[in-house]
């Protein structure tokens, strides 16, 4: 056994532990944290399994960017947990049925097939490109040449996306105060000068 | 090298947890919605077994349009989960049966 | 050629048309006028070919027009075929059309429907224009279909009047289970000769059908030319208002005179006669057709007179005469004498229509009173209507030497002469019917122009024909009759000289009753010898050898002189005179024996006066039928089956569907997303997993 292959194993593990820590934390935030740590063992296997670069977008964006928003916002609102945990174990085993009923079918599949799949992995590693072997490859490198070639509009159509989504959570979750005092600029501007002064001719005072 | 099948199988295991995450925590929407990011996650893993065993780089590229899908996905789920709170004052699954037939 | 019969056929169309949408803009003199025209432009036309066609100036026309459809190689033309026989209808119609025409501007002059009266009768002579002229089944059935209208919208021409509705409705309905024979006639026709042009059906009508058997009861093998001919001839049976079909007639005296006399005597009812001399290259071909033409015009004949005998009401008597008479035209069919059957229904139409008019003379006269109980001694009062319903009357009975002389003396030897099997039965029929026809027109002539002034005493009803009247409120047809004297004034607006003495009628109404009564006594001198026994028809008209009555009866004619000379010899006239001789016992000499006749014989009596208890037959049996079997249809198929398992069912059914899986549809976020997952594993198991361990 590799020290590579150690290292999968390991924190595949923790890997499984933590997801399970997420499904059962008592509290939002402990399973937020879990998921926290779930996503930096998937950054670490993904390292293993040569995909710098994803893993490093996945502890930036998930881990700096989604996650946070999950804390914040588990953690601004004001969440009853034990009326969220009352009945938690209501539907357990039938969760529990199915996901193992998922993981017998998804091993029957890997296990039964495995032939197929080391014929695969056989044609692989015979053939085209064993990238890590190449000197001066680079993963990012590679990934951006093809994402900015042959997947520039799926990746113009990602960015759209994200953008159509940062609008509509704006627009979902800003909502108008009543009572507020505000400028309008529209209305300074296009104010005219008798709206303001009025002049008023009065008689000279005289001592 | 790791054989496939141990990397389909944590994948596969990430994909059970999950499943079974979202019957254990039926009531909490935002659990429900880590329990989607996990199953996501267990998907991506898919991608990046495969792409890692046959030496082939558009594997990766699907796991980055998933991220990005998920991101738009989570980001909106938690606006919508706000709004929601703030109708209800709750953001429990159960009392969400406005559309019962 | 073509263009005047196009103009003859549309003269009067246009009449109707102009006369119809814009008369209450032009005005009721402008009415008469534009439709009078019409028609005279029609008739003066029609005379003009009928000459070119005996000078021998013209050919047969036979032409195509305009081409309506072509469906699956079937032509439908509009055309026309004009030959002798076509001709002689058309100046018959016309002519016959036109003196109505002038007539009615007399008899409707205080009638609010004036104008549209003038447009009904002018598109009824179009109408019957097609009819006669078409040269295809196809324009025939149109022609048909549309005088039948027509007769529907007078008879129901004043459709305030409940009697008048029923009249017409009941009319419209007889008139369609003749058409739907009618239909199947033509459509046989049409299945066994691929054609529905004239000449191309009788020129193969021999190739096709012979031999051809059609199995309509499974089993019976009927032979395809008599069952055509006989669906044909039930077409004739609605028209010509023949046994058991003739119910409509007596009840279309609802409408005004002035149609009664040119639609229910000289020309519509007459269409059937027509068709079936049209079709004679048919009928030859099936001596089944021809018995049972024969059965049936031979008891109508007879039957129906003797309806006219115990009838009061003026136009009644006139229409079971009518009926009568189409009897005998039929019964000349029935024999093959078809020749015969035309020149009767070319005098029959001049006579029957004078009759009809002078009734209506009688009727302006007596202030729209039709009961000739309430009559009497008129002779005197209207000595102009007088002499030309005797003439009328003289030449209905075959008086030797007027025109229905010659048709009906010469329809009886011919039936005299025929070999078909029915043709005793028939003999008796028309001989005997002779009499009747004598007694019962006499009945009307003294009962109207001589005896005792009645109408003085008019509203105290007679006790000895008291009887008389059936019990009013027995059924809906004797209802009819009932009150239609009663009916009568209400519409009419005759109150300006109500309960004066009665009067001559104006000159529009005098100078037809001449015209027509002109060639009611001289047309059958002139005419008998090219029409009956020359080539007058020529090929218009075909009769087999063996059939061929007339061409015995030829041999025997020397001349119209001769003829009548002949005819004292003959027993038919002498039945005649017989029944004038007992009409005017009964009527004039001892006016108080027919009420005791009727009581002596109370049974026929009562039968007769309830016209055989066909209404009552027919709304037993087929109006109460049909509304029951309507009835059952409503409840069972319509609310039962269609609302009930159809309609209501399948919401029903929905419903109930709705309300279980509405059970499922919790509307909890989870319940779904459970859903989803199993749903999910399962179809993983079924479609992926499966197939590996198989």
């Amino acid at each position: 056994m590799t020290f590579t292959e150690i290292l999968f194993y390991v924190f595949s593990a923790i890997l499984v532990i933590s997801s399970i820590g997420v499904i059962t934390a008592r509290n939002p935030v402990h399973s937020a944290l879990f998921l926290v740590f779930a996503f930096f063992n998937s950054a670490v296997l993904w390292l293993l399994m040569d995909a710098e670069f994803l893993a490093i977008v996945l502890v930036l964006v998930y881990v700096g960017a989604v996650m946070v928003l999950f804390l914040f916002v588990v953690m601004m609102l004001d969440i009853n947990v034990a009326q969220m945990r009352a009945g938690f174990t209501k539907f357990a085993p039938l969760g529990i049925v199915v996901a193992l009923i998922v993981i017998a079918e998804i091993g029957s599949v890997v296990w039964l097939k495995s032939s197929a799949i080391d014929a695969a992995a056989l044609g692989a590693s015979s053939g085209v490109a064993a990238p890590a072997a190449a000197e001066g490859y680079s993963n990012t490198q590679a990934l951006g040449e093809l994402l900015y070639t042959q997947y520039l509009y799926p990746l113009e159509l990602a960015s759209v996306l994200l953008l159509v989504a940062i609008v509509a959570a704006i627009s979902l979750t800003m909502h108008k105060r009543t009572g507020q005092k505000v400028q309008d600029i529209n209305a300074q501007v296009a104010v005219n000068a008798k709206d303001r002064i009025r002049i008023v001719k009065m008689v000279t005072e005289k001592e | 090298m790791i054989p496939l099948q141990h990397e389909l199988l944590l994948s596969g295991v990430l994909f059970s947890i999950s499943v079974a995450g979202i019957f254990l925590n039926r009531k909490n929407v935002i659990l429900l919605l880590m329990c989607i990011e996990l199953l996501l996650l267990a998907v991506n893993f898919n991608f990046i077994a495969f792409s890692h065993q046959l030496g082939d780089l558009h594997g990766q590229v699907f796991v980055f349009f998933i991220l990005t899908v998920a991101a738009a996905e989570s980001a909106i789920g938690l606006a919508i989960l706000v709004v929601l709170f703030r109708q209800r004052k709750s953001i429990n699954v159960e009392t969400l049966d406005t559309m019962k037939g | 050629m073509q263009n005047t019969l196009l103009t003859i056929v549309l003269a009067p169309l246009f009449g109707a048309l102009i006369a119809g949408l814009l008369g209450r803009k032009i005005g009721r003199v402008m009415s008469h006028t534009v439709t009078i025209l019409g028609v005279a432009i029609a008739c003066g036309l029609s005379i003009h070919v009928l000459q070119q066609l005996i000078s021998g100036e013209a050919q047969n026309f036979y032409g195509n027009v305009y081409t309506w459809l072509v469906s699956d190689g079937v032509q439908m033309n509009v055309g026309f075929m004009v030959d002798r026989l076509t001709a002689l209808m058309m100046v018959v119609v016309t002519f016959v059309s036109l003196c109505v025409h002038v007539y009615t501007i007399g008899y409707m002059h205080d009638d609010p429907g004036y104008q549209r009266f003038f447009a009904y009768i002018s598109l009824f002579t179009f109408s019957m224009l097609m009819l006669v002229m078409s040269n295809n089944f196809m324009q025939l059935f149109f022609g048909w279909e549309a005088v039948g209208v027509v007769s529907y919208l007078l008879i129901g021409f004043w459709y305030t009047r409940p009697t008048a509705i029923f009249a017409n409705l009941k009319a419209f309905l007889v008139n369609r289970v003749g058409d739907f024979g009618f239909v199947l006639g033509i459509a046989a026709v049409l299945y066994y000769t691929g054609s529905l042009d004239y000449r191309t059906v009788f020129d193969h009508a021999h190739q096709a059908f012979a031999g051809k058997t059609m199995e309509i009861i499974p089993g019976v093998q009927w032979m395809a030319i008599t069952v055509t001919c006989i669906c044909l001839f039930v077409g004739a049976m609605g028209k010509s208002a023949q046994m058991p079909l003739h119910v409509w007639l007596p009840d279309s005296m609802e409408g005004p005179t002035p149609i009664s006399a040119l639609i229910h005597a000289a020309t519509m009812v007459t269409a059937g006669i027509f068709m079936v001399a049209r079709m004679s290259p048919l009928f030859e071909m099936s001596e089944a057709a021809l018995n049972t033409i024969l059965i049936i015009g031979a008891s109508t004949a007879f039957f129906m007179g003797l309806l006219g005998m115990v009838n009061n009401d003026i136009k009644r008597v006139v229409a079971y005469s009518t009926l009568s008479q189409l009897g005998y035209m039929t019964v000349a069919l029935g024999v093959s004498a078809y020749s015969g059957a035309i020149f009767h229904l070319m005098t029959h139409a001049f006579f029957k229509a004078l009759l009809f008019l002078a009734a209506g003379s009688v009727i302006i006269g007596m202030h729209h009173e039709q009961d000739m109980r309430k009559m009497g001694g008129l002779k005197k009062y209207m000595p102009i209507t007088y002499w030309t319903s005797l003439i009328g009357s003289l030449a209905l009975i075959g008086f030797p030497g007027t025109s229905g002389f010659f048709s009906k003396d010469a329809l009886i030897e011919a039936v005299g002469q025929s070999h078909l099997p029915a043709a005793t039965y028939a003999y008796w029929c028309v001989f005997i019917g002779v009499f009747v026809t004598a007694f019962y027109s006499f009945r009307l002539v003294f009962m109207t122009f001589h005896g005792p002034e009645r109408f003085a005493i008019h509203h105290e009803a007679d006790p000895a024909e008291a009887t008389t009247i059936p019990d009013a409120t027995k059924t809906h047809a004797s209802k009819v009759h009932d009150s239609h004297a009663t009916h009568v004034d209400d519409d009419h607006a005759h109150s300006d000289h109500h309960g004066g003495p009665p009067h001559e009628s104006p000159w529009v109404v005098t100078v037809p009753l001449i015209l027509l009564a002109i060639p009611s006594l001289l047309i059958g001198w002139l005419t008998i010898q090219p029409i009956l026994f020359g080539d007058y028809f020529g090929a218009a008209i075909h009769v087999e050898e063996a059939h061929n009555v007339l061409g015995e009866l030829a041999r025997e004619f020397h001349g119209s002189g001769e003829f009548v000379i002949d005819g004292l010899k003959h027993a038919p006239v002498w039945m005649a005179l017989f029944g004038v001789f007992v009409a005017w016992w009964l009527y004039i000499k001892k006016p108080e024996l027919p009420a005791r006749i009727a009581t002596t014989f109370a049974p026929l009596y009562k039968l007769f006066v309830n016209k055989f208890y066909f209404d009552e037959i027919y709304f037993a049996v087929f109006a109460k039928g049909s509304r029951n079997l309507g009835t059952a249809l409503w409840t069972v198929g319509d609310a039962g089956l269609i609302d009930g398992v159809i309609v209501n069912g399948s919401a029903r059914s929905i419903g109930w569907f709705a309300s279980i899986v509405r059970g499922i549809q919790t509307g909890r976020l989870y319940g779904y997303a459970f859903a989803m997952i199993i749903g999910l594993a399962a179809m993983l198991g079924w479609f992926v997993v499966w197939p590996l361990f198989k």
